[in-house]
């Protein structure tokens, strides 16, 4: 249970180091170095956000959220297509993102899930955050996104890797007419 | 008809320049409403989203909310989501199963079939007054249900599908049948939904074959998106279409394709490089769906639009699109994925991955394109920017008219749009029908 994780002596040293982690990251993204940020997602990373219906009470486990291996969602990304995206901002001609956005990543709610094999000796961790991402873009375009998102941290050396990542967006109709940035 | 409505000036498809207000005036998208979608046939859904008894699926026609549901008896029904007593939206779930649609408010119920079953307190409230079968759900005029894709229009005196469709139907069918040839057979895997701050005849144009607009998807062509990008190759789709001759048709009724021949005893041009199992499976598609076409076979699909904002996409990547318009400058888009609904799951897999990364407001290559469709209407709003007409001159007169009143162009070309902003003139003027669908002949014969 993660509420008796939280209560663990070792937590609040290992939440501290994931949250700063997760904004160290936040902020690569923030200030367009996606080379570097690349380089913090596994190479083996699932990057995935769903698309959100609409179900009746009862349903929302089993149907609110698409899921990862079937239908359509709005990202189901390996590091390869992430890579191909920020490929493609480097290009100077993907107009979508050219001129670049302002984007600017709140992370916030940073908890621990699960540590394994230990908390004070955490080799792969899961979290949960939630996030509000502003983005920018020309003069007059702006758009808020708000959501949750499910993070699977991997140790890597001295740092960490993002080896899973599930974006819960919180809308139904997307209400940006892009979503050409990171989560 | 308001005074400041005015399509015949508007509209310049002889010299080739189309007015600026068509694509930001309120006064224009209010007309649109009333007199074109009030009209046309338009897609609600597939027949694969519904397969159950019970199972409904919310859609939209223009700026209405729709229901497009199954009965017990299994026979499909599409009708306007707005309870006959206030309004009320009778469905708020994108879709689900259910006996009966009972509205929040006051709890009138509807079956499967719109029909107003259940009235609270109606013997106390409204006997002898209320006739429930005249305040039923409000159906469409008529339906039709194509291959699995489910057209509707208000209009009951529209004329049937096919008769609208025309010549149109062989390139909507390349979209709708298995890729081996066999009629039907697809299933939608998924609906995208996002609102665009653009006109919706920007997107509509896009499908009609604006093939110009290449160049605006230089940066995934660099880098390479393709289903074959795994191995290296380039560009955003393969090259299955380098041998073909293109080909631009209108048809009367306002669509346009581009499609392709391929030439005489083309054999197939590998297409998924990165993965052996989807390659077999559209290599036998290919000569399988030669097989049973023939000669017919030589022709492939790529974009289209059926009027007013039908669009698809026939092979990379196969969708089906509606651009339903909130406002003059803003656009809720809808895309369908399809594909073969008995396809091998590794082809599924693979399709749909490649169909994400593609499409949509999340797929590198659209991404491009609401771009552009967001500044073009943005920077067309100015009363200066207004007084100087779009150029659609691009291969003006280079084009041969065919035997049902529609055009084909063998070169790049602006034909498709200028023949649709015809017809589309037509509606706002409120032609008859013989007119909408019949091309330039009907309208000439009617003067
Ligand atoms: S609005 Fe539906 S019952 Fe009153
Ligand atoms: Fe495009």
């Amino acid at each position: 249970m993660s509420g008796s994780l939280a209560t663990q002596p070792a937590y609040a040293a290992l939440q501290a180091e994931i949250a700063d982690f997760l904004y160290r990251e936040a902020e690569l993204v923030d200030d367009r170095r996606f080379d570097e940020w690349l380089a913090l997602l596994a190479d083996d990373i699932l990057y995935f956000m769903p698309q959100r219906r609409n179900v009746k009470y009862g349903e929302h486990a089993a149907r609110e959220n698409t899921k990862v291996g079937e239908g359509i969602s709005w990202f189901e990304e390996d590091k390869w297509t992430l890579g191909k995206r920020v490929a493609q901002i480097q290009t100077g001609v993907h107009y979508a993102e050219e001129p670049l956005s302002r984007v600017c990543h709140l992370v916030s709610n940073v908890r621990i899930l699960t540590a394994t094999p230990s908390l004070s000796d955490a080799q792969e961790v899961t979290t949960s955050c939630r996030f509000l991402v502003y983005q920018s873009r020309v003069e007059y375009e702006n758009y808020t996104f708000i959501g949750k998102r499910l993070d699977t941290l991997r140790r890597h050396g001295e740092s960490w890797v993002v080896a899973r990542r599930e974006i819960l967006l919180d809308q139904n109709v997307l209400l940006a007419k892009n979503l050409s940035i990171f989560f | 008809m308001s005074d400041s409505v005015k399509p015949g000036e508007w509209i310049d498809t002889e010299r080739g320049f189309i007015s600026r207000e068509i694509f930001v005036s309120p006064e224009v998208h209010r007309q649109e409403l009333n007199k074109l979608f009030t009209r046309a046939w338009l897609f609600v859904g597939h027949e694969s989203q519904v397969p159950k008894p019970g199972d409904f699926f919310q859609s939209r026609m223009g700026d209405e909310s729709v229901i497009l549901c199954r009965d017990k008896a299994m026979q499909l029904h599409v009708f306007l989501n707005s309870c006959r007593h206030r309004g009320m939206k009778v469905c708020r779930y994108d879709s689900g199963n259910t006996s009966l649609f009972t509205c929040p408010y006051h709890s009138w119920t509807y079956g499967l079939d719109g029909k107003l079953l259940g009235v609270p307190q109606f013997r106390e409230l409204y006997q002898g007054t209320l006739d429930k079968d005249a305040n039923s759900l409000v159906t469409v005029g008529r339906m039709h249900n194509y291959k699995g894709a489910v057209f509707a229009t208000w209009d009951p005196g529209a004329p049937d599908f096919l008769t609208w469709l025309g010549g149109a139907v062989e390139h909507l069918d390349m979209v709708l049948d298995c890729r081996d040839g066999r009629p039907g057979g697809s299933e939608v895997i998924g609906v995208h939904k996002w609102i665009f701050p653009a006109n919706w005849k920007f997107a509509a144009e896009n499908f009609l074959g604006d093939t110009y607009h290449n160049i605006s998807h230089r940066s995934v062509d660099l880098i390479g998106i393709g289903p074959s990008a795994r191995a290296g190759a380039t560009g955003r789709r393969d090259n299955e279409m380098d041998q073909a001759k293109h080909i631009w048709a209108g048809f009367p009724a306002g669509h346009g394709v581009h499609s392709a021949i391929l030439p005489e005893g083309n054999e197939y041009i590998p297409s998924f490089l990165s993965d052996p199992i989807v390659e077999e499976y559209f290599r036998h598609c290919f000569y399988e769906r030669r097989r049973r076409m023939g000669e017919k076979a030589r022709m492939i699909p790529f974009t289209g639009n059926l009027f007013p904002n039908v669009s698809f996409h026939g092979r990379q990547p196969r969708n089906l699109c509606n651009w339903h318009p909130h406002s003059a400058t803003e656009t809720e888009g809808w895309r369908f994925f399809l594909v073969d609904a008995d396809a091998p799951a590794e082809v599924k897999d693979f399709l749909r991955r490649y169909y994400m990364r593609y499409s949509g407001p999340a797929g590198m290559t659209e991404q491009d394109d609401m771009e552009n469709w967001l500044y073009a209407t943005a920077a067309s709003k100015g009363s200066v920017a207004r007084r100087y007409p779009f150029n659609y001159q691009q291969s003006l007169g280079k084009w041969e008219a065919t035997g049902e009143g529609g055009s084909n162009a063998w070169q790049v070309s602006e034909q498709n749009p200028r023949n649709y902003y015809r017809v589309w003139a037509e509606y706002l003027k409120g032609s008859p029908w013989d007119v909408l669908v019949g091309g330039p002949q009907a309208k000439a014969a009617a003067e």
